[in-house]
């Protein structure tokens, strides 16, 4: 274990051998970690290893059943989140909640506002201090402006000038990066860099490691709730660091196998919603994944939304294997085999609420019947074949879908839409939010998928994942189809390029 | 899945031991509840309700709610005094009373799923519209001198069993079936949960709310049927006030006013706790300002009792259970 090189040898904020269980299930199990001023220190593990009973800990949502929080070498008991943000720790979170019908600074100062004469709000005095917290960070937002419409990324902005006007010491950043386009995330980086500069100590959790890589000077591995190591960034490659989340090694993260492509199942002539996106043409063959890069904004899952019917489209038209496709009907797309796998797992790939085997059946339940009623033992018949095709970790097939972790999740919509025989699958996000060892096991089965003769169309702002996994990439820059470039030409830059509208990339 | 079914069991466990209790004290304390013809009063009594809650029922789970619905049973016993008393043959008019029912349904239904209005809005306006539009349609009048056929149907029963309630009887086992074990149904518990991924998993959204609108009304009106026979008189004011005994029930029987949960037996349950509470308040001489009071209080409790219940259970286990949604839950 590494020092990091600062001149206070006392960590700013620490876990000592902290254990925390829920009932049954052991979350944290000897945890320490120790955040000293003016590093940036990442927390690793996958889904379910206790990155956030961890955070919670620090956040004073939970206390250690045994085991001590150290602030400033002293032990510390925080009652509350709001004890925990007295003492000067903050918690910056994937999608922050603003008031959008405040201001910005108004945001930042809520229940602290500058008064003038008669009590009434300051505003000047208010605007005035945003803007300098925004000077500190290095940033540019209109403090008199509205939150609502602000991107995540300047939510998150918003977030941490309230945390630094608090006087926050200790900045913890839960996946922060997760909705960031590449230029956002620089600028969180940007914005991280001068914090630490200032003596704050950052805990980052990521699950993109090159993240962690170009950020972090140290890093704390969990597995299974335990500690595993806490090593010098400098001194692991990315292989290491995988094999020590995982405990076993992965092969390989993007298997895509090679495969010629057959007939065209999905084509899309001259799609237009106005406003939105405008004559995008492509089409996939079987056996293909084509992917759709570009900057969150770009019309991508618009454009998926309306193939699928979700969202009307005003012009040009779909058709899968030649039949051309009604707009705005869900149903017929699905009957004619298209098959939808939403970016926002919560709110559209699942209900969260039902179980685990109505969530897979949900899609099928016409082909589950005897005469008008469903059989209950074919609908889990279903719902265990598929799981174990997938390797979905449960443990009964009637819980609720909302108790699996974000990976386990993602397989249950996959069940759902694959259960369906689809000919064509969009896939958005596939693997937003999901550990290391399960996004292997998903880019594995879109391979098989493919090699059986699936069209898989794949929207991804994950640029490795796009580069390994697609055999053509298409490109949307501000609602149009930019560039379409082979596997073989394809590298960042030349996606960059296109994504962000750089002309010359384009074929 | 069955952290929520168990709840659900407890919660009608709970309202079965109320049902028995209630009943067991009103038949100590009251003189007369217990005789078997009071008995099939009380069910006669209940089978309106029971009618409007059994559609009802589905409405809510889906999140969304009907208070036309005894506004609708007023304007068909007007129309079916009006038409009766314009001479039309009684089974003509039993059609054109459904037909009203199925488009006055189908008004909030469009109104709601077309515009998008809140349908706790529109069926507010619309439990005034369709009250008005009866007064319109018959005035202050009350029709009698229907066919003895019907209204004797309609007061009659075999053994113990009023025959409207083998009516109602019918139409929940197709409902609870359609409810419990249906792709449709299977639907509107899904919808109720979570509107937009139903709707990603191609679910017909917003035709399945349409649907169940006009069921809502035609139910409505098939009560309304039942009122006018059974009490040999079309009027415009029948069954005023009607629609909160049945919100009552439904929520009392346990559906969730934010929608996704309940079930119909629970409902049934809920109907005849409310039928026995009535039936020995009247039978003890209580005035119809208590019986008021008494519905108010039944929608309140009902709707918080499942709330309190999750507060305490939230606050005895704290410590011991996980949170849902908790990252160390899923290996």
């Amino acid at each position: 274990m590494s020092e990091p090189q600062v001149s206070d040898p006392t960590p700013v904020l620490a876990l000592a051998d902290v254990s925390k269980s829920f009932g049954a299930v052991q979350a944290l199990r000897g945890v320490r970690l120790s955040l000293f001023a003016g590093e940036i220190h990442a927390l690793a593990g996958e889904n379910g290893a206790g990155k956030s009973t961890l955070v919670k800990t620090f956040a004073g949502v939970h206390r250690p059943d045994d085991g001590q929080v150290l602030l400033n070498g002293e032990p510390v008991v925080f009652h509350s989140p709001a004890d925990a943000q007295h003492a000067g720790v903050a918690v910056i979170y994937q999608e922050p909640t603003l008031f959008p019908d405040l201001t910005v600074a108004e945001n930042i100062f809520m229940g602290r506002q500058p008064r003038g004469a008669f009590g009434r709000l300051d505003r000047g005095a208010m605007n005035a201090a945003a803007e300098e917290l925004f000077a500190r960070l290095g940033v540019v937002l209109d403090p008199a402006g509205p939150a609502r419409g602000l991107s995540i990324a300047d939510q998150q902005v918003v977030e941490i000038a309230k945390a630094i006007s608090r006087d926050a010491k200790i900045l913890i950043m839960d996946e922060p990066t997760a909705a960031l386009t590449g230029r956002e995330v620089e600028r969180l980086f940007a914005v991280a860099r001068t914090l630490a500069s200032h003596g704050c100590a950052l805990l980052f959790i990521s699950h993109r490691l090159e993240e962690i890589f170009s950020l972090c000077q140290r890093v704390t591995i969990l597995r299974d709730g335990a500690w595993i190591a806490t090593e010098s960034v400098s001194d692991l490659t990315e292989d290491d660091l995988v094999q020590r989340m995982v405990g076993r090694e992965l092969t390989e993260l993007y298997p895509k196998v090679a495969v010629d492509p057959g007939e065209v199942a999905l084509e899309v002539s001259r799609l237009t919603r106005e406003g939105v996106f405008t004559d995008v043409s492509f089409n996939v063959r079987r056996g293909e994944i084509v992917a759709l890069a570009g900057l969150v904004g770009a019309g991508r899952s618009e454009v998926a939304r309306a193939i699928f019917g979700v969202d009307r489209w005003d012009a040009g038209s779909v058709a899968v294997e030649g039949k051309p496709l009604r707009a705005g009907s869900p149903t017929t797309a699905m009957a004619a085999g298209v098959a939808l796998v939403p970016e926002d797992r919560r709110q559209q790939g699942l209900v969260m609420e039902l179980s685990i085997e109505r969530n897979m059946a949900v899609t099928g339940m016409k082909r589950l019947r005897r005469g008008p009623i469903i059989r209950g033992s074919a609908e889990r018949a279903l719902a265990s074949d598929w799981a174990t095709r997938l390797q979905l970790k449960y443990s009964r097939l009637s819980d609720a879908v909302g108790v699996l972790s974000g990976g386990n999740q993602q397989k249950v919509v996959l069940g759902k839409w694959l259960s369906t025989d689809p000919k064509v699958l969009i896939i958005d996000e596939p693997t937003r939010g999901i550990d290391v060892g399960t996004k292997a096991e998903v880019h594995r089965l879109l391979s098989n998928l493919a090699a059986e003769g699936l069209a898989v169309l794949m929207i991804s702002s994950d640029l490795p994942e796009v580069l390994g996994m697609a055999d053509r990439i298409l490109v949307m820059h501000e609602g149009r189809l930019t560039a379409e470039i082979a596997r073989a030409d394809a590298t960042e830059e030349k996606v960059m390029a296109a994504a962000t509208g750089r002309g010359e990339a384009a074929a | 899945m069955s952290d929520v079914k168990n709840r659900l069991m407890s919660w009608e466990s709970a309202l079965l031991v109320l049902l028995i209790g209630s009943w067991s004290v009103a038949s100590l304390t009251v003189e007369g509840f217990s005789g078997t013809s009071n008995m099939s009063f009380l069910l006669l009594d209940v089978s309106e309700i029971a009618l409007m809650a059994i559609p009802l029922t589905l409405v809510v789970i889906t999140g969304e709610i009907d208070l036309s619905v005894a506004s609708t049973l007023g304007l068909t016993s007007a129309i079916i005094g009006t038409l009766w008393d314009a001479g039309l043959t009684i089974e003509s008019i039993f059609v054109i009373a459904l037909l009203v029912g199925a488009v006055c349904g189908l008004v909030n239904g469009l109104l709601v799923t077309r515009l998008g209005l809140p349908s706790l809005a529109v069926t507010i306006g619309t439990l005034a519209l369709y009250r008005g539009l009866a007064y319109v349609v018959l005035g202050d009048k009350a029709v009698a001198d229907f066919p003895q056929v019907y209204t004797g149907w309609a007061t009659g029963s075999i053994g113990p069993i009023p025959k409207p309630i083998l009516l109602v009887a019918v139409l929940a086992v197709i409902a609870g079936v359609i409810l419990h074990a249906t792709p449709l149904g299977r639907s509107v518990f899904a919808l109720g949960y979570n509107q937009e991924a139903a709707y990603f998993a191609g679910i017909r959204v917003k035709r399945i709310k349409l649907w169940l609108f006009v069921a809502s009304g035609v139910f409505a009106s098939l009560a309304g049927i039942v009122y006018t026979l059974r009490y040999s008189s079309a009027r415009a004011d029948n069954g005023t006030g009607l629609e909160l005994a049945v919100v009552a029930a439904v929520l009392l029987g346990g559906v969730s006013f934010f929608g996704g949960r309940g079930t119909l037996p629970g409902v049934l349950t809920g109907v005849l706790v409310f039928g026995v509470l009535r039936n020995a308040l009247i039978l003890a001489d209580v005035s119809n300002e208590v019986l008021n009071f008494v519905t108010g209080l039944l929608l309140i409790s009902s709707v918080l009792a499942p709330n309190l219940a999750t507060l305490v259970r939230n606050r005895r286990s704290r410590t011991v259970t996980p949170p849902p949604l908790m990252e160390g839950t899923s290996v």
